[in-house]
């Protein structure tokens, strides 16, 4: 049994340490000093310990379930919120991921940011995403969520322009930011939307309403969209994919841990913990898997032609983000299928995605640190600088590979089990988004050895990046990693290699779904009676042979096959255009350059014609209208000024005379100091003045033709 | 008729006339706000010992004395206090005329605290009169060409403005003989209405009456003026117009139009879906508008309109939901006490960053994290609150507003509202990714003076509080917004 008050410190450890480094280390110590980093490893030691214990008393139980006493944050009127924690399977799980990729992050972080002016703001901020991180997973509320939720993007923002003095790092931080809150847009109109129809943000109690059918219909589909919406920003689905590649600008620990394992999992992880919402929508779950599916191959199509290592993971994570949403859309499906829906089922369904979310985290982090690795010792990421990295990076090599084989599905590493659930649940659904997995997991396996290969086989194409001279050899400065670095990977595939087996007999899908599963695997061997993996595993081994006859052998030319595929290979390298129609089409041309110049003229300067010929449909419109009589009123009030008025505008246009009645009211207020007006040399008074009237006869025209 | 309630007015009176005395007698002119700083918190502290006694009416029921007047002249006064503090590095440079700015800021403040306390279309008028004089001149206190501009334009322009809210309070005096707003209620809820067609004079008032305070508070159409007077007056002035102008705007609405025009269903359905209207309009023209802008005090402008905007989505829920419930009240209280904080702590770091560069312009704030780090971190959190994310206050003043519309049924206007939050993050943030992610223009450091830090620390510390533990606010808005069904 753990207390709650342990519970709480596991979110709280990581904030202590925010707060030590960035106000205490920060700004008295050096940043040589490797202060910072201790302080930090120390905190998500320790929540990574209360969260082992909080997994194995969650295990205990026998609802899989901790109570823990919640407080109430805000009391006014009807709106109660109420702070809590909820820490069932899922939460324990992943408490788990999140502290253990954190903890070989912030160690790999040692070695990698070491000498880093930035250092300690570096340990500040991964602190803090941390904590964020942790508040997302174990919030009871869906507001609590979206708190912790734009927390770890802000973080992310920090993170990935961390570098700032590279404009493309700042540029990318931004579009992160943006970008992702399109989608958190959806997901606060479906928080509102939920609040006003249930009154609770309690996503225990929103579950019970989903399940029971209190809650159905458009209003329960609407807010699912809405919260997929949220999800789809931050796990970079189709078509809001386009700013994680470019966050790769970011150090690379900071894209293994948040852009790899954590945070753009949490996309997967609300839809996971919202499950019993989704359930009840068929609309909610088939959108759920359709973009799953699209985005899984989508991404693998662009991973396929990447020359920079880091983005083929970046894409690679996309990739492998759309089979989870595609493993949670399909059990959706599947349990609609069946007909009973019970919140038990529904959590086992849920179990498929996050299985897969379980082990990606460890493999794709090691492939992230793998890639930071290769970083630090040849300074770049461009893998036609590679090559023969083998012999130097013994280490970084055969920890690289296992990520890998775990990535491409091979048995029995940890990705072919998690992987194999979601064909075998999209097998039994949808055999469309089957054939695209399918291929999908093809172009994985090819992709991510033709990084193997590129990288680690052959001769080393690049210059020394240590020596300027001539009098060195080539790879003299090429150097495995300190053990600082190598420690966390070694961890990491340990994990890549052992994470699967959890549910080689369907017990982690027990574990969430309260003793319901619906894995089909049967044990080690067992698995091999279902004809599926048989299948899968073919499809892989034929991607990484083909990665091994091109790259590694060389049996067949790079350029003679992309020569043959150069549409498709400029389709893909380009990305399909997706940042070109995002940003210069609909961002500058349309909107920037157009709209906004536009409305910034009419809405600052004097615009002649337009305001003239507006001017006198209005006093046509007004003339008929039965206002009549108030103008002149008004009119009357100033009459005696209006002889002036003609002198002190600058440049009076003809036109702009001839529209009396509302014109000379507002010009009347000109005269009042026409002197002082002249030296501003501006007519853009009357204009205001102008604006104010139509408003005004705008208004009464509402209303009048609208009452 | 009992005095005493009117002592923080006459206390802020007297110091006015108290500080402009010593500044012919005193050298050291820092005394003097010292001085009107002492007057406001004293008048504060009496406004404090009103707080939680029974509604009360003075002079004959022009004057109301309860929660929601005394909320607001709490509010008032904290603003003008930040506003004195941030204003003291700033005014030494007018060494003639700096008894006067105090003092001016001194007689405004008693304008706004009148216009949230009039019961009675006279002094409503009366004491706008008084705010828009003494803000016009300290506009124009800069006396170069564009603040004389800028002054010149908000005297002509509210001249005008409030002459049109005259003929409104005209007409609905001549349509119902009363002027008391509790009395005009009776009147119209006498009246045997059955459409909006039947009394047009009626409807022409309530219109004007819009119109002149849409100006106040900066809505579109009534909004022109914001720009070029937000980037003429001294920056002082400019934050204390931004919040405190717009707070009394919206304090003179909600009295009038939760009283007044607040009981026949045929007026209130159609004024609630005006201000919808006009809400998805400001907010929507003054987002857009804000992206090209490069200097960040018209920037801020914008921003203001649309921040307007979004607090008349709480306008519409006033004008949609019953009377009795107060939700749509309370959150734009909320939202205002959450705007202020927010909007002078932005401009009190833009003030003290400018101050050194002499530049508003957005590109010479690149930077700045490493030439002023606390300052460049506090305008960082000012600017994540107006975007609307939390930990911020900004997060649950839209939180609130936009909860009041989803629950009055305007879910089309909040959508459109949290697409602008969504575009209004793109201008937020240019100004935080120039001044963490850009090379600094000078490796000098950016100082600040002790008041000015004092403030900005105070802004800091009530963002931070109101967005995390916005319980406390939210009971005193809940308590002023009650107030306004108790109308004498």
């Amino acid at each position: 049994m753990i207390a709650s008050e342990l519970i709480w410190l596991i979110f709280l450890l990581p904030v202590f340490s925010f707060i030590i480094v960035s106000l205490f280390i920060r700004p008295s110590v050096k940043p040589t000093s490797k202060i910072a980093g201790y302080i930090t490893i120390t905190a998500i030691s320790a929540s990574l310990v209360l969260s082992l214990w909080t997994l194995l008393t969650v295990m205990a139980e026998p609802k899989h379930e901790l109570a823990v006493p919640d407080f109430s944050w805000l009391t006014v009127g009807d709106l109660t919120i109420r702070i809590g924690l909820m820490i069932d399977s899922l939460t324990a799980v992943m408490l788990v991921v999140v502290t253990v990729v954190s903890l070989m992050v912030q160690i790999y972080s040692q070695g990698y940011m070491h000498g880093d002016p930035g250092y300690h703001r570096y340990y500040a901020w991964m602190s803090l995403f941390t904590a964020s991180m942790l508040g997302v997973i174990m919030a009871n509320s869906l507001l609590l969520i979206f708190f912790f939720w734009e927390l770890v993007g802000l973080c992310s923002y920090l993170l990935i322009g961390f570098w700032f003095h590279r404009p493309a790092a700042a540029n990318a931080a931004k579009k992160a930011f943006v970008v992702t809150r399109l989608g958190d847009f959806g997901f606060l109109a479906a928080i509102l939307l939920l609040y006003t129809n249930t009154g609770t943000f309690n996503i225990p109690e929103l579950h019970e309403m989903a399940i029971t059918g209190v809650l159905a219909g458009t209003t329960l589909t609407w807010a699912a969209i809405g919260i997929f919406a949220g999800a789809i920003g931050k796990s970079a689905q189709f078509p809001l994919h386009v700013w994680l590649p470019d966050a790769m600008e970011g150090p690379t620990p900071v894209s293994a841990l948040i852009h790899a394992a954590t945070m753009v999992a949490a996309g997967v992880f609300l839809v996971a913990r919202t499950f019993p919402l989704f359930v009840n929508s068929a609309t909610a779950v088939t959108i759920v898997a359709v973009i799953g599916a699209f985005t899984a191959i989508f991404a693998a199509t662009m991973g396929l032609v990447m020359n920079d290592m880091k983005r083929v993971v970046a894409y690679s994570t996309i990739s492998q983000l759309g089979y989870m949403m595609l493993g949670l859309g399909a059990a959706g499906l599947a349990l609609r299928q069946e007909g009973h829906v019970t919140l038990e089922l529904a959590k086992a369904a849920a179990a498929i995605g996050i299985f897969h979310l379980f082990n990606h985290a460890f493999f794709k982090a090691l492939l992230f640190l793998g890639a930071g690795s290769v970083n630090h010792a040849t300074n770049t990421f461009d893998m036609r600088q590679m090559g023969g990295l083998r012999k130097v990076m013994p280490w970084t090599y055969a920890t690289f590979v296992i990520g890998a084989l775990s990535l491409a599905g091979i048995w029995p590493l940890s990705g072919f089990w998690s992987k194999d659930e979601i064909l075998a649940v999209t097998w039994d659904t949808q055999r469309v988004l089957f054939t695209l997995v399918m291929i999908t997991v093809l172009m994985t396996a090819f992709y991510i050895f033709r990084v193997v290969f590129l990288t680690f086989s052959g001769q080393y194409r690049g210059s020394d990046p240590g020596s300027h001279g001539q009098e060195h050899d080539h790879t003299t400065h090429l150097h495995e990693s300190s053990p600082v670095m190598v420690a966390p990977m070694v961890i990491l595939a340990i994990l890549a290699i052992i994470s699967g087996f959890w549910n080689i007999t369907g017990s982690f899908d027990a574990f969430m779904g309260h003793g319901e599963t619906r894995s089909f695997a049967s044990g080690l061997f067992g698995i091999f009676t279902h004809p599926l993996p048989w299948i899968a595993l073919l499809v892989a081994g034929l991607g990484i042979f083909l990665a091994y006859a091109i790259y590694g052998a060389k049996w067949l030319s790079a350029e003679r096959i992309g020569h043959i595929f150069r549409p498709l290979y400029i389709i893909f390298s380009r990305k399909y255009w997706f940042d070109e129609l995002y940003e210069n089409v609909i961002v500058k041309l349309i909107l920037l350059k157009w709209v906004f110049a536009a409305l910034e003229k009419i809405d600052t300067k004097v615009v002649d014609g337009a305001v003239n010929g507006l001017a006198n449909t209005v006093r046509t419109i007004y003339r008929i209208a039965l206002l009549n009589g108030i103008f002149d009123i008004l009119q009357r009030v100033d009459g005696t000024k209006i002889e002036k008025a003609n002198g002190v505008i600058k440049e009076p246009n003809k036109n702009w005379w001839q529209v009396d009645g509302i014109v000379n009211v507002m010009a009347n207020g000109v005269t009042a100091s026409g002197e002082a007006l002249k030296k501003t040399q501006t007519g853009q008074l009357q204009l205001y003045g102008l604006v104010i009237g139509l408003g005004v006869v705008a208004i009464i025209l509402v209303l009048y033709f609208a009452g | 008729m009992n005095l005493q309630l009117f002592i923080p007015e006459l206390t802020l009176a007297i110091f006015a006339i108290a500080v402009i005395l010593l500044d012919l007698f005193v050298q050291r002119k820092g005394v003097l706000a010292g001085v009107s700083v002492a007057g406001l918190v004293i008048s504060a502290g009496f406004t404090l010992t009103m707080w939680g006694s029974e509604p009360q009416t003075i002079f004959n029921n022009m004057l109301a004395v309860d929660s929601f007047a005394l909320f607001f002249k709490l509010l008032f006064t904290g603003i003008a206090i930040l506003v004195i503090l941030a204003s003291v590095d700033y005014a030494s440079k007018l060494t003639n005329l700096q008894g006067e700015y105090y003092a001016l800021v001194l007689l405004s403040v008693l304008g706004m605290m009148l216009m949230a306390a009039a019961t009675e279309l006279i002094s409503i008028y009366v004491a706008l009169g008084l705010t828009s004089l003494s803000l016009c001149a300290l506009v124009g206190f800069l006396k170069d060409s564009k603040s004389s501009e800028a002054a010149l334009k908000y005297f002509l322009l509210s001249a005008m403005v409030s002459a049109v809210l005259l003929f409104g309070m005209a007409l609905v005096f001549g349509v119902t003989g009363e002027t008391q707003l509790s009395k005009i209620a009776q009147v119209i809820q006498a009246m045997p209405l059955t459409n909006i067609t039947d009394n047009p004079a009626l409807v022409l008032g309530v219109v004007l009456l819009i119109v002149g305070f849409g100006f106040k508070i900066a809505a579109v159409p009534f909004h022109m003026w914001v720009p070029d007077v937000y980037e003429g007056a001294p920056t002082p002035i400019t934050a204390y117009l931004s919040v405190g102008s717009k707070a009394a705007g919206f304090a003179v609405i909600l009295r009038i139009f939760s009283s007044a025009f607040g009981l026949p269903e045929w007026l209130s359905l159609n004024w609630g879906m005006l201000f919808a209207v006009l809400a998805a309009i400001s907010m929507t023209l003054g987002n857009v508008v804000a992206l090209p802008q490069t200097n960040i005090k018209r920037m801020l402008g914008y921003s203001s309109i649309a921040q307007a905007g979004y607090l008349m989505v709480g306008l519409a829920t006033v004008g949609i939901l019953p009377t009795a419930d107060v939700l749509g009240q309370s959150a734009i209280l909320f939202f205002l006490a959450s705007y202020t904080v927010t909007n002078l702590g932005a401009f009190i770091a833009i003030i003290a960053i400018s101050n050194k560069t002499n530049s508003d312009l957005i590109q010479d704030f690149s930077g700045m994290i490493r030439r002023a780090p606390g300052l460049a971190l506090a305008l960082t959190l000012c600017l994540v609150s107006l975007i609307g994310m939390p930990p911020a206050a900004g997060f649950m003043a839209k939180f609130y507003i936009f909860s009041a519309g989803v629950h009055s049924g305007l879910l089309w206007l909040v959508i459109i509202a949290v697409l602008n939050s969504v575009i209004s993050a793109y201008y937020y943030l240019r100004v935080v990714k120039v001044m963490w992610f850009g090379e600094p223009t000078s490796t000098e450091k950016v100082f600040s003076s002790g008041a000015l830090r004092f403030s900005l620390f105070i802004t800091s510390i009530g963002v931070l509080l109101l967005g995390i533990l916005p319980g406390l606010v939210m009971k005193l808005t809940e308590a002023a917004s009650k107030m306004l069904a108790f109308l004498p």
